[in-house]
């Protein structure tokens, strides 16, 4: 996988996730600049996809292709179903909810890395 | 009644959401893939599935029937990861591959075995008879 894309993606989810905690904290709703940090995020995914989908078709290694795919849809997919879900309550509960999002492409990061590296489901 | 999907509830239906993503990908992907290599995992990773998917139907939906529903999926959910905890330690071989349950769910930073009770405590926060 293309260390640099997934080290930015890690490093942005990074602030994102920090900024989710210390509004968490101060039990403050997520603000509109809020928003615009996911969205670096996500654009960050986005290139990812594309990225993923074209060095998946380049490389000769034993990737598990529909595994690997799925998980950078799903990658996609988890912040803006989050922010939509975390929308319709503007509280500690829906800042809880975009900070489980970030930890989740987080999470998924990881994934994506070990599933590059051939070690299967 | 409070609403089973608000406040902390929100958050629950979220990460039950994710899991039961999750583990219905990883089930489809197993069974899709290599059946025949461990049937018992592969198909406990399937229950695994329905039971997070279940549990966040409950969840959203809300009232009393979802509720108790919700209460049985978490106690199930809980079993679950409690007995395929103990016995991917306790008998290697029957589990040749992971389930999202095996190791009392390692690979998913414990969250599985975290989240039965966080489910269970949101529950009886918000049981049917305790405002009404």
């Amino acid at each position: 996988m293309t260390d640099w894309l997934t080290a930015t993606i890690l490093a942005l989810a990074g602030v994102a996730a920090v900024v989710g905690i210390v509004l968490l904290v101060r039990d403050e709703p997520a603000q509109d600049r809020t928003f615009v940090v996911l969205g670096v995020v996500e654009v960050a995914v986005l290139v990812q996809l594309v990225v993923g989908a074209v060095s998946l078709s380049q490389t000769d290694r034993d990737v598990s292709g529909v595994l690997f795919v799925s998980y950078l849809v799903g990658n996609l997919l988890v912040l803006p179903i989050g922010a939509f879900w975390s929308l319709a309550e503007r509280t500690r509960a829906g800042t809880g909810v975009l900070l489980v999002a970030v930890v989740t492409v987080i999470a998924l990061q990881l994934r994506l890395e070990t599933i590059w590296d051939g070690s299967g489901a | 009644m409070r609403e089973l999907s608000s406040g902390p509830g929100r958050i629950l239906v979220f990460v039950y959401g994710v899991f039961a993503v999750a583990a219905t990908g990883r089930s489809l992907v197993q069974l899709g893939s290599d059946a025949d290599r461990a049937p018992l995992a592969y198909t406990l990773s399937l229950v695994a599935a329905v039971i997070y998917l279940v549990a966040t139907t409950c969840l959203l939906l809300g009232g009393r029937r979802a509720w108790v529903v919700a209460v049985g999926s978490c106690v199930v959910e809980l079993l679950g990861v409690l007995s395929v905890g103990t016995l991917s330690y306790v008998d290697t071989e029957l589990f040749p591959d992971k389930t999202v349950w095996s190791h009392f769910g390692q690979g998913y930073g414990f969250l599985p075995l975290v989240l039965p009770f966080l489910g269970l405590v949101w529950l009886r926060a918000t049981r049917p008879d305790a405002t009404s």
